[in-house]
């Protein structure tokens, strides 16, 4: 109840008017503005529909940043074909038909950026921690949905700084999605790092403020709004994994805005934080006392952090649709916890494995080495926990089902290759080859991504009141699944023969050259599994205005809050009062019932989790 | 129906959001004066005393504390004439003191220490701003307030604004000092 006291004091907040009293706490959403088009799609405060905007503008995102891996993957596996086409698209950025090196480091570097921030953190993390924190939480809506319109529209803009650096003349940032410098800080380093590099550095930093704002509204979303009996340990794990991710955005993205403001200081202020005894194009620079090695630092201490923004949302995701879809509780619901906030603590003291060979001291590389390796016990707890969910389960094989757990099979492939990278001795063969690229897009992007879409297909009803195509769903998740390990797989092997990655053109190598086939394999794999996200995208769509429709607000039979709001709730969420939480998320199988809803009080005969 | 008095022991959202953002602007300075650590153990770093008219602000910014305080006692005992007058006082030291931090700016380049000129002063020039700026938020937070006091329509008596803005008030304040000890010792 205290929820709508709260809402009903920030209404008075934010328009300082009373008209629309909902203070007398059983009349929830009935009483909000009158939306117009403008209030409930644009503009909109209701968390749900800023979860629809980030979700699509995500999807959006995600078509094109994995269209531009499509378009470098071309160059790498059939490096002396023509593809006239890609002169129509691309214009001079591919003369005859084949992409110039520029195009392809802009391209590389663009993927990684769209993809890593763009797609992952904004779109996976921004989606279901809007959507699903009020209503798992049971609060009518966000902290401050005020901020929470702010975050869109700070990604958004965002979003529009980024894409016009693809249409710039000399085109976007090149120098890879680190952007170190100083081809990041020297305009004249390459043509990547003219205009395109600045359009970059704004967009990031303007997308920090909206991640900013978003995570503040998470947390004290969680710790403030919860509904009556919803205490933390009664909060199902999506919870606790937004929970989390917000707490590492909230302190390592500020880092970052710290090195951006430096290195925009070093780009336009005439600065040397970064640079020292420089020559460019045969000119020595007047810059001197700068170090590259600082910004690396500032960097990484958000780029490792960032990895878990992205993968604990999926990780959430991945515990709650297997259990639902296993009828059983989660294995160790608090390990699981435990395991997620020793994943937090962890990733603020590995950032230097990122750069174990700039120069860094072995001996403190070996503190590096083993805080890195730690990291493997919370997985590896985690990752004994999904299976145990689903060992005997009564499994439900859906889209969702299923992707989860491919999930866990790409968690645990990739992450193993984590353990060999995390020691600086290996890692001084290994780092910037092949092996790495294969590393991260298993355990980081494709886990994600699989993540994104269990809970895409697990909530879709939740937010469109109707199912996606179970069969399409399938196919997307056989090809997806099979083509990603055998895209990357084979990448491993290039690595460990030394194959570097972000190289425009490997076929002057002989060492390399044996790769020429299994190049064009991988690329091949590419574009087949390319067109299948887009049947995934088509089936999102379609399903959106002709999917089936939903009967009852409970389709998945789940015993969390959001399942009790109507098919299409409104903002406000529940019509009546916010049930009360009696029990935790995971009563499924208990007592011969096969779930009993959190809303359910705890009877006499029973024992409480 | 509602118990407002269970409400009231639990923390306001938008002050929990603001306890939160501070925990992110320390973590923004942090990230900075990390930097600073490190560029100044390395060669060519040039040390210089800082402009003695960061002491002026140092105390501009200490009083505008205490006026924010006593507007803060002001609203809660509804002395609305005085509370007025004092969150305007407050707005105002806050100008003076970014007015105060520009002009050692210029007191520094006057010196030669110009923003290009050597790391040292490129990172005084950045952290000093950045910490402006954040002065700067808080000024607009207070003219805000300041607006809605005048507002006859509608009358709000939540403290919880003001109470925000004041915290963020004192954050900035101590920011400001610890970045000033910081400066001063780490040269």
């Amino acid at each position: 109840m205290s929820n709508e006291a709260t809402l009903h004091s920030q209404d008075l907040l934010h328009h300082g008017t009373v008209e629309h009293g909902h203070g007398n706490g059983h009349n929830g959403h009935d009483h909000h503005h009158e939306e117009t088009f403008i209030s409930k799609y644009v503009f909109s405060m209701d968390h749900k529909m800023i979860a629809k905007q980030f979700l699509i503008t995500g999807i959006i995102w995600a078509i094109i940043g994995a269209f531009f891996s499509v378009l470098f993957r071309l160059q790498l596996g059939y490096p002396d074909a023509t593809f006239p086409w890609l002169e129509s698209i691309l214009g001079h950025w591919a003369e005859g038909g084949r992409i110039t090196a520029e195009a392809y480091y802009a391209l590389v570097t663009m993927h990684g950026t769209i993809l890593v921030f763009f797609v992952l953190t904004a779109g996976l993390s921004g989606t279901f921690s809007n959507l699903l924190i009020p209503l798992q939480v049971g609060a009518r809506d966000m902290a401050s949905p005020f901020m929470n319109m702010l975050s869109y529209w700070f990604f958004f803009l965002a979003s529009v700084l980024m894409m016009s650096s693809l249409f710039v003349q000399t085109g976007p940032a090149s120098g890879g999605w680190t952007a170190y410098p100083p081809l990041s800080a020297l305009g004249d380093a390459s043509i990547g790092s003219k205009i395109g590099m600045d359009l970059w550095l704004m967009s990031m930093a303007i997308f920090v403020v909206s991640s900013l704002l978003g995570s503040l509204n998470y947390i004290s979303t969680i710790l403030n709004m919860r509904t009556k009996g919803m205490s933390m340990t009664k909060m199902p794990l999506t919870i606790w994994a937004f929970f989390f991710t917000a707490v590492l955005g909230v302190l390592s993205f500020p880092v970052l805005l710290s090195g951006f403001v430096l290195l925009l200081f070093d780009r336009h202020g005439g600065t040397s934080f970064y640079l020292s005894e420089l020559f460019v194009q045969g000119k020595i620079l007047p810059n001197e006392g700068g170090s590259a090695i600082l910004y690396q630092h500032l960097f990484w201490f958000l780029g490792h952090p960032e990895v878990y923004i992205i993968i604990l949302p999926a990780m959430g995701i991945v515990s709650e649709v297997l259990a639902v879809n296993s009828r059983k509780p989660i294995f160790g619901y608090l390990a699981m916890v435990g395991s997620i906030f020793a994943i937090t603590i962890l990733a603020f003291l590995v950032w230097a494995h990122h750069m174990f060979v700039t120069g860094l001291n072995p001996f403190l590389g070996a503190f590096f080495v083993l805080l890195t390796l730690l990291i493997a016990v919370p997985s590896a707890i985690k990752v004994f926990n999904w299976i145990t969910t689903i060992w005997r389960g009564n499994i439900r094989f859906t889209p969702a089902s299923l992707f989860s757990i491919g999930f866990v099979s790409t968690f645990i492939s990739g992450g193993l290759t984590g353990i060999w990278l995390g020691n600086s001795s290996i890692d001084i063969h290994l780092h910037d080859t092949y092996f790495v690229i294969a590393h991260f897009h298993i355990v980081m992007g494709v886990s994600a991504f699989f993540g994104m879409f269990a809970g895409i297909y697990h909530w879709f009803p939740k937010l469109y009141g109707r199912y996606m195509n179970q069969t399409l769903g399938f196919i997307h998740f056989w090809i997806t699944l099979i083509g990603a390990y055998l895209i990357f797989w084979p990448m491993h092997y290039e690595g460990m023969a030394g194959m570097p990655r972000r190289y425009f053109d490997y076929s002057n190598w002989t060492s390399f050259s044996q790769f020429g086939g299994l190049n064009q394999f991988i690329s091949f794999v590419v574009i087949i599994v390319f067109a299948t996200q887009l049947l995934f995208v088509f089936n999102f769509f379609y399903s959106i205005f002709k999917g089936r429709k939903l009967t009852t607000p409970n389709p998945w039979e789940a015993t969390t809050l959001e399942w009790t709001t109507p098919i299409h709730p409104g903002h406000g969420n529940w019509p009546g009062e916010i049930p009360e939480v009696h029990r935790w998320a995971y009563d499924y199988s208990k007592d011969g019932k096969d779930f009993i809803p959190q809303t359910v009080p705890v009877s006499a005969d029973e024992s409480s989790h | 129906m509602i118990t407002m008095s269970a409400q009231k022991n639990k923390i306001h959202p938008h002050k929990y959001s603001m306890w939160i953002a501070m925990a992110s602007i320390t973590m923004m300075f942090i990230g900075f004066t990390s930097a600073y650590i490190v560029k100044r153990s390395q060669a060519n770093w040039q040390s210089f005393e800082l402009p003695s008219i960061f002491w002026v602000s140092t105390a501009l910014i200490l009083l505008s504390s205490g006026t924010i305080h006593m507007a803060l006692r002001q609203f809660k005992a509804r002395n609305m004439g005085s509370y007025k007058q004092l969150i305007t006082l407050t707005a105002l030291l806050g100008v003076a003191f970014m007015v105060c931090q520009v002009i050692g700016f210029s007191d520094m380049k006057n010196h030669g220490l110009s923003l290009d000129s050597t790391v040292s002063a490129s990172f005084i020039y950045v952290i000093v701003g950045a910490h402006v700026l954040h002065v700067l938020g808080g000024v607009i937070a207070l003219l805000i307030l300041f607006a809605r006091a005048f507002r006859t329509r509608v009358k709000t008596y939540s403290a919880v604004p003001i109470e925000v803005a004041s915290t963020y008030w004192h954050f900035v304040d101590g920011l400001w000092i610890y970045l000033l000890i910081f400066l001063s010792l780490a040269r």
